[in-house]
C-alpha cells in the first residue's frame, strides 16, 4: 500500500512538472513579439532592446524554460509586465484573501453537503430527497455569477442586510466578524455551488453502497437501521465521499475567479484575469502554476485517501 | 440495453426487480422541456420579435426602469434590454451548440480510438487527456487566450478542446466496457475490421450515455463561455452576450435596475431547463450509466 | 411431532413493467420440523428463493408478500411487527446466500461479521461469541482459525468464503437455517468439503433446513425431503428416495432425466484400439502452445498443450476454473496470441491474430461463449446476427439470406419468427441457441465450445447438449467442448483431455480416460461427481482421497508435477521437482505421472 501512495505521490510530482511545461509553451507560442504587445504605444528601439535583454527573449526556448523554473523553485516569481512590480509582491498582496474566501467556502461546504447528501440518501424516493434533487440540480446547473447577482440584489439592495462589495480594509485588517460580514455574500454565492455538487455525489455514493449486497445481508441478519448505515454503510461509502469532498475543492479554485470578479475581492483570481487582459505573461504563468499545484494536489489528496480507506489495497492478498 | 448497465456486485436476483423503464415523463422533466422549447423559439425569432437592434440606442438615461422605455428597462448604455436579451439567446446558444459539438466530435473520435487501438495509442491519449484535465477548465482557458488572444474563435475552440477531455474519458469508458464483452469477441474472432466494430457493434449501445453526456456538456458550455464573456474575454462589444451583458449591467444594481438580473436569469433558466431533461433521461436508462457520467 | 416451521398458502408478487404485479408464488404449503433438511428443487424463475426468503419475513425489492401464513414455532411472522421481525432475522432463522463473496462486507474483518447476529441479538457477551465461532471453524474444517478472524473478506478463497458464511449464520444457534444454492458457484471438487461440513453442522445443532438448489445429485446427498416447483406451483413433493428412484410428476421425471448418469456407467462410442492416431483428418492441431495473459509480465496459463481435434468428432477438455481451459479457446479462435506454439488447421499454421487469418480459417473455426446475456449485441435483431456471418463469410444476400436465416432457426430449433427479436426478449436456452445458430451460418468444421451450458439450468443445458449431438450427426462438424462439468463432458465427447494447472495431465478416448488407469487428478474428479445415490456423500467423507488437502487456488508451478501438493501418491522429492512425462498406456491414451502404470489402477 505505501509503495502505491508513493506512486501516485511520484505521479502527482510528474503531473505538475507536465503542467509547467504546458503554461510555458502556452503562454510562450505568441505569435509575434512579447515586448511589442506589451510596450504597445511607448515603444522605443531603446526600451524594446532593454525589454527583450530583460526576459532573455534571445535564447532558446529550452533554456528559457528552465532558467523560469529555477527561479520558480527559488521564489522568483519574475516581474509584472504591466507595472513592473515584482509577481511575488503582487501575489503576497493577493493570496490571503482568495484563501480566506477559499477556506470560509470549503468549511461551511462540506459539512452541510455531507449531512444533505446523507439526508437525501436515507429518504431515497420521498418528496424530500426529490426536493434536494431539484434544488441542487437547479444550483449546479446555474452560473455563479447568477447566483451573485441575485443575492445582491435581494440582500444587498432591496433588504440591505449585508453589503455588496468587499471592503478591502476590512477583508485584511479588519476583525473577525468585520472579515466574516464583508465576505458572507462571496462566501454563500462559492458555497451554494459547490454545496449542490457535493450533495449530489454523496447521494449517489451512498445509494450505492446501499443497494450492495451485504446491505441485504444485513438486514437479513436482523441488524437495525442505524446499525447498518453506521456499520456497514458508512466504511464502504467513506473512500467515494472522501473523493467527493477533494474533487469539489479542487472545483473551488476555479469558482473563487468568478465571484471575485463579481465582488471586486481584490485576489488572485482577478489578478489572473487583468493579467491576462493585459498579456502580463510572468504574473499568468505565476499564478498558473499556483492554482494548477493546488488542484493537482487537492487530487492527489483524494487518491491518497481513496487507497487508505479500501481495505483491499490496505491489506492485499 | 438494462443488462449492460447493472451495477457492479449487484446479487443475481431470481425474480422481477423493480422497473425504472417504466418512468413516463415526470413532471420537472416537462418543465425542462418547455423551458428549452421556449428558449429554441426565442433564439430562433429572436430578431423578428425584438423592438430594436441589440445596438440601438434608445433612451440617454443609462438603467431606466422596467416599462418606461422598454419591457426590462436600459441599460448602461440606454440600449434595450429587452431586445439584448432576445439577440444574447442566438449568441449564446449558438456559440454553445457549436463549441459543444465539436468536443463531441473530438472527444468521441479520439476515446473510441482509444479503446479499441491497443494499448501504446490508449496510454499515450491516455496520458495527454490527463494533463489537459490537470488543469482547472477557466484557468486553462486563461492561460490559454493570454497568449493567443481573446477573440471569439479562440474561444470556441479553447472551450472545445478543455471540453473534449471529458468526453473522451466517458467515451473511452464506455466503449472498454462493450468491448470486453463477448459479443465483440466474436465480431473479432469473425475477423471484422476496428472500425466495423466501432461502428456496428460499440457505437449502437453508447447512444443512451452519449446523448445524456451531450446535454451535459452543452450546459457546461453555457456556463462556460458565460462565464468567460463575463470575465470579458471572447465576446466583444456591442454584440449582445448573456454573460457580458451581466458583466457591463452589474454597476445597475446598485441603483436598483434589474438589468443585470435578466440575462442572469436567462442563463440560468435555459441551463436548468437542459438539466431537468438530462436528469429525468439518466434516471431512466439507470444504473451504470448514470454513475459514470455523474462524475 | 410438530413441524418447526410452515408455510401455509403463500401467495407473492413481483413488479412486471408498468401494468402492476404478478404472482410468482402461488400458493405454497410448506413445513420443515427440527434436524430436517427440505429441499426446493426447480430451475429460476420457479419460486424457490422467494419462498426461501418468506421464512424471514422478507421479499426483495419490487416484489411484496400478498396472502399467506408463515408459522415459526407456532407464531405468525407475517403478523409481526417490523421489528419484532428482525428480532427473528439471523436468531430464529439465519440465511445462507448463493454467493458469498457479494455477502460479505470488504470493509469489515470477518470475524466480526461472523459474530454479528449474535452481538446484534445479544445473544452472548462478545469474547465468548468469538470462542463459540472459533469452534463451529474447527468443525467445518477451516484451517487457521485465529488468523482468519482477523482477514478481510478478499484475501479468503471461494469455498473457505462459503463456509464461513455457514459459520455466520449457525453462530447463533437459530432453528430454522436456509440454504440458498450454496455450493453453485464452487468447483466439484469443493462442493464436497462445503457439503461435508453443512451436514456435519445440522446434525450437531438440530436445526431445520430449507436448501435451494436446482443441482438434483446435491441434493441426494442432504436432504431428507424434496419440494419440487415450477413457476411458483409446489409439483411434487416426497421423501428423497422415493422423488429419485420413483418420480409420479411428469416434470420431476424431466428433472431426474436431466441428471446425467454419473461417468462410470457411460457406454462407449467407439473402441479405442480401432483408432489410429493418423488415420482421421484433422480439423486443428495444437503442438507445444504456451500462452498466458498481461503485458510486461506474462502470467502464463497455459504450458506445453498438444492436441487435435479429427474430423467430425467431439474432443472434451475438463479443468477446474482457472485451469486455463478458456484461454485456449481463445487461441485457437485469434483472439488471444499464444506466447509460443503452434496452432494447425488442416496442417497449415494459423497466424496468432484473427485479422490476419484467412476467410477460409476463420470460416472453418467458429466459437460459442459462456454467458448467452453477453454473447449477442442487445441492440441487434437475431436477423442481424445471423445474418451478418451469412453475408461475410458466404456472401449471401436479401432473399438467400433471409430463407437461410429461418433454416438455421429451424436446425436449432427455434420458430421463424424469432427473427426478428432483440435477445431481450429471449430465454437464457433461446439465446445460447441463436449463439449456436450464428456459429452454424458459417458452416464451420470445427465449433469451440467454451462452458456452453455453465450458466444455463440442468433442464436446458441438457436440451443444449441434444441439439450439439444432432448436429453433429447431421452436420458432421466436430466440437471442442470445454467444461468443468465431467458429466456432461462423459456423455458426449469422444476423445477427453484433462487440464490441470495449464497442463496436460491425461488425454485419450472417453472409455480409456474414463476407465483405470487414471491420472490421481482423474480419480479425483471422478469421484467427485455426485451421484444420484443418497448414500454417496458418506462413502466418500471415508475415503482418504477426499479429505486430503483440498480447495487450494489452482496455480502454475513452474518446478515440478502441477498436482503435487493435492496428490495422495505423490512422491517427495521426485514429483515436486521434476515434471511428469506424458506416459502412454495404449495407443493414444496418455498420462502424465512419475507413477507405474500399475500403481495408478486402482
Amino acid at each position: 500500500m505505501l509503495r502505491l501512495i508513493i506512486q501516485r505521490s511520484l505521479l502527482g510530482l510528474v503531473v505538475i512538472w507536465v503542467v509547467s511545461i504546458l503554461i510555458f509553451s502556452a503562454t510562450e507560442i505568441l505569435p509575434g513579439d512579447v515586448c511589442r504587445a506589451v510596450l504597445g504605444q511607448g515603444i522605443t528601439e531603446q526600451n524594446l532592446a532593454s525589454c527583450r535583454e530583460r526576459l532573455h527573449l534571445a535564447d532558446p526556448a529550452v533554456s528559457r524554460y528552465i532558467r523560469w523554473l529555477n527561479n520558480l523553485a527559488t521564489g522568483d516569481l519574475g516581474v509584472s509586465l504591466a507595472n513592473d512590480y515584482e509577481v511575488s509582491y503582487l501575489i503576497g498582496l493577493r493570496a490571503a484573501n482568495t484563501l480566506k474566501l477559499a477556506l470560509l467556502a470549503a468549511v461551511i461546504a462540506v459539512p452541510l453537503a455531507i449531512i444533505l447528501g446523507l439526508i437525501a440518501a436515507m429518504n431515497a424516493e420521498t418528496r424530500l430527497d426529490r426536493g434536494i434533487s431539484i434544488s441542487t440540480l437547479c444550483f449546479i446547473s446555474v452560473p455563479e455569477f447568477f447566483v451573485a447577482v441575485v443575492l445582491v440584489y435581494f440582500l444587498a439592495i432591496q433588504f440591505r442586510i449585508l453589503p455588496a462589495t468587499v471592503n478591502p480594509r476590512h477583508l485584511s485588517d479588519g476583525t473577525l466578524i468585520e472579515v466574516l460580514r464583508t465576505l458572507a455574500l462571496p462566501v454563500v454565492t462559492l458555497t451554494m455551488a459547490v454545496v449542490a455538487h457535493m450533495t449530489r455525489m454523496t447521494r449517489t455514493a451512498i445509494l450505492n453502497v446501499m443497494s450492495s449486497p451485504y446491505i441485504e445481508q444485513a438486514v437479513l441478519k436482523g441488524a437495525s437501521r442505524r446499525r447498518i448505515i453506521v456499520c456497514h454503510a458508512l466504511p464502504n461509502a467513506l473512500a467515494p465521499i472522501v473523493n467527493v469532498i477533494a474533487l469539489n475543492l479542487a472545483y473551488l479554485v476555479s469558482g473563487v475567479v468568478v465571484v471575485e470578479a463579481v465582488f471586486r475581492i481584490p485576489g488572485l483570481g482577478t489578478l489572473m484575469v487583468n493579467s491576462v487582459a493585459h498579456q502580463d505573461i510572468p504574473t499568468v504563468q505565476a499564478i498558473g502554476m499556483i492554482f494548477c499545484t493546488a488542484y493537482v494536489g487537492l487530487n492527489l489528496v483524494a487518491d491518497v485517501l481513496a487507497i487508505l480507506s479500501n481495505p483491499r489495497l490496505r491489506h492485499p492478498r | 440495453m438494462i443488462a449492460l448497465w447493472k451495477r457492479k456486485g449487484q446479487s443475481a436476483v431470481e425474480e422481477v426487480p423493480a422497473d425504472p423503464r417504466a418512468m413516463p415523463l415526470t413532471a420537472s422533466a416537462w418543465i425542462g422541456l418547455l423551458i428549452v422549447l421556449f428558449w429554441i423559439l426565442i433564439a430562433l425569432l429572436g430578431p423578428v420579435i425584438a423592438p430594436h437592434l441589440e445596438s440601438d440606442i434608445i433612451t440617454d438615461v443609462s438603467f431606466a426602469p422596467a416599462g418606461e422605455v422598454g419591457l426590462l428597462g436600459s441599460d448602461y448604455l440606454g440600449r434595450d434590454v429587452f431586445s439584448r436579451v432576445l439577440y444574447g439567446a442566438r449568441m449564446t446558444m449558438g456559440l454553445a451548440l457549436v463549441t459543444t459539438l465539436l468536443s463531441f466530435s473530438i472527444g468521441c473520435i479520439l476515446g473510441f480510438t482509444a479503446a479499441t487501438c491497443g494499448r501504446w495509442v490508449d496510454g499515450f491519449m491516455s496520458r495527454a487527456n490527463d494533463a489537459l484535465m490537470a488543469f482547472p477548465s477557466i484557468i486553462l482557458a486563461l492561460i490559454v487566450m493570454s497568449s493567443l488572444g481573446t477573440s471569439l474563435v479562440i474561444m470556441v475552440v479553447t472551450v472545445a478542446i478543455i471540453d473534449s477531455t471529458r468526453v473522451f474519458r466517458l467515451s473511452r469508458a464506455l466503449a472498454m466496457d462493450i468491448s470486453v464483452m463477448e459479443f465483440v469477441d466474436v465480431a473479432r474472432a469473425r475477423g471484422e475490421g476496428v472500425w466495423w466494430i466501432i461502428r456496428k457493434e460499440i457505437f449502437p449501445n453508447t447512444l443512451a450515455p452519449l446523448s445524456a453526456e451531450f446535454g451535459i456538456r452543452f450546459t457546461f458550455a453555457i456556463l462556460f463561455i458565460s462565464a468567460l464573456s463575463f470575465l470579458g474575454l471572447g465576446v466583444q462589444p456591442p454584440a449582445a452576450d448573456w454573460g457580458k451583458m451581466v458583466a457591463e449591467n452589474l454597476q445597475g444594481l446598485l441603483f436598483g435596475s434589474a438589468a443585470a438580473l435578466m440575462p442572469a436569469c436567462a442563463v440560468a433558466s435555459l441551463t436548468v431547463g437542459v438539466n431537468l431533461i438530462v436528469d429525468w433521461f439518466l434516471r431512466r436508462i439507470g444504473g451504470g450509466a448514470a454513475e459514470e457520467l455523474l462524475k | 411431532m410438530t413441524p418447526i416451521f410452515e408455510i401455509d398458502n403463500l401467495w407473492v408478487e413481483a413488479q412486471a413493467g408498468k401494468t402492476g404485479y404478478k404472482p410468482i408464488v402461488k400458493g405454497i404449503n410448506v413445513d420443515v420440523n427440527a434436524g430436517e433438511v427440505v429441499a426446493f428443487i426447480g430451475e429460476s424463475g420457479s419460486g424457490k428463493t422467494t419462498t426461501a426468503l418468506s421464512a424471514l419475513g422478507y421479499c426483495k425489492p419490487g416484489c411484496r408478500i400478498v396472502q399467506g401464513s408463515i408459522r415459526l414455532n407456532g407464531v405468525d411472522i407475517l403478523s409481526l411487527s417490523p421489528e419484532a421481525r428482525r428480532h427473528i432475522r439471523g436468531r430464529e432463522v439465519a440465511y445462507v446466500a448463493q454467493s458469498a463473496a457479494a455477502a460479505f462486507n470488504p470493509a469489515i474483518r470477518i470475524g466480526r461479521q461472523v459474530i454479528e447476529s449474535a452481538v446484534i441479538h445479544d445473544l452472548m457477551p462478545q469474547d465468548q461469541a468469538l470462542r463459540h465461532a472459533l469452534e463451529i471453524y474447527q468443525r467445518l474444517a477451516l484451517p487457521d482459525a485465529e488468523a482468519l478472524s482477523q482477514r478481510y473478506p478478499h484475501q479468503v478463497s471461494g469455498g473457505q468464503l462459503q463456509r464461513l458464511m455457514a459459520a455466520m449464520a449457525m453462530s447463533s444457534s437459530p432453528a430454522v437455517l436456509i440454504l440458498d444454492e450454496p455450493t453453485t458457484a464452487l468447483d466439484v471438487t469443493t462442493q464436497i468439503e462445503v457439503l461435508m461440513a453443512f451436514k456435519e453442522l445440522i446434525k450437531k445443532q438440530n436445526t431445520a433446513v430449507i436448501y435451494v438448489t436446482h443441482d438434483l445429485a446435491v441434493v441426494a446427498q442432504i436432504a431428507d425431503r424434496v419440494v419440487v416447483m415450477r413457476n411458483g406451483i409446489v409439483m411434487e413433493r416426497g421423501a428423497t428416495q422415493d422423488i429419485i428412484s420413483r418420480p409420479k410428476n411428469d416434470y420431476t421425471r424431466t428433472l431426474m432425466t436431466a441428471v446425467r448418469p454419473p461417468p462410470k456407467s457411460v457406454s462407449s462410442k467407439a473402441d479405442d484400439s480401432d483408432w489410429a492416431e493418423d488415420d482421421i483428418p484433422k480439423v486443428i492441431e495444437i503442438r507445444s502452445l504456451k500462452a498466458g495473459y498481461g503485458r510486461i509480465e506474462k502470467k502464463i496459463v497455459l504450458e506445453d498443450i498438444n492436441l487435435y481435434v479429427p474430423k467430425g468428432q467431439t474432443v472434451g477438455v475438463i479443468g477446474e476454473s482457472g485451469c486455463g481451459k478458456s484461454t485456449l479457446a481463445r487461441v485457437i479462435a485469434g483472439l488471444l496470441p499464444q506466447v509460443s506454439g503452434d496452432v494447425f488447421h488442416h496442417g497449415v499454421e494459423l497466424p496468432a491474430v484473427a485479422r490476419h487469418r484467412t476467410r477460409q480459417d476463420l470460416k472453418n473455426i467458429q466459437i460459442v461463449f459462456q454467458m448467452p446475456d453477453v454473447a449477442i449485441n442487445p441492440r441487434h435483431k437475431v436477423a442481424d446476427v445471423l445474418g451478418r456471418p451469412l453475408e461475410f463469410f458466404l456472401g449471401l444476400e436479401a432473399k438467400t439470406k433471409d430463407k437461410r436465416i429461418e433454416e438455421l432457426l429451424d436446425l436449432v430449433e427455434l420458430p421463424k419468427e424469432y427473427k426478428s427479436r432483440y435477445p431481450a426478449e429471449l430465454s437464457g436456452g433461446e439465446k445460447q441457441r441463436i449463439n449456436l445458430a450464428r456459429a452454424l451460418a458459417a458452416e464451420p468444421e470445427l465449433i469451440l465450445c467454451d462452458e456452453v451450458t455453465s450458466s444455463l439450468d440442468t433442464v436446458v443445458g441438457k436440451a443444449i447438449i441434444d441439439l450439439l449431438k444432432k448436429l453433429q450427426d447431421d452436420l458432421g462438424v466436430a466440437y471442442l467442448f470445454i467444461s468443468h462439468d465431467l458429466s456432461t463432458v462423459a456423455s458426449f465427447a469422444d476423445r477427453v483431455i484433462v487440464l490441470y494447472a495449464g497442463r496436460v495431465v491425461e488425454q485419450g478416448a472417453l472409455q480409456s480416460v474414463l476407465a483405470p488407469p487414471h491420472h490421481p487428478y482423474t480419480q479425483l474428479l471422478l469421484e467427485s461427481v455426485p451421484e444420484l445415490r443418497t448414500d454417496w456423500l458418506d462413502n466418500v467423507i471415508s475415503s482418504k482421497e477426499a479429505l486430503v488437502n483440498i480447495s487450494r487456488s489452482v496455480e502454475m508451478e513452474t518446478v515440478g508435477c502441477p498436482f503435487y501438493k493435492r496428490c495422495s501418491l505423490a512422491i517427495e522429492d521426485l514429483c515436486s521437482q521434476q515434471m511428469p512425462a506424458l506416459l502412454q498406456t495404449v495407443k493414444d491414451h496418455k498420462i502424465a505421472c512419475h507413477r507405474d502404470l500399475s500403481e495408478l489402477s486402482k
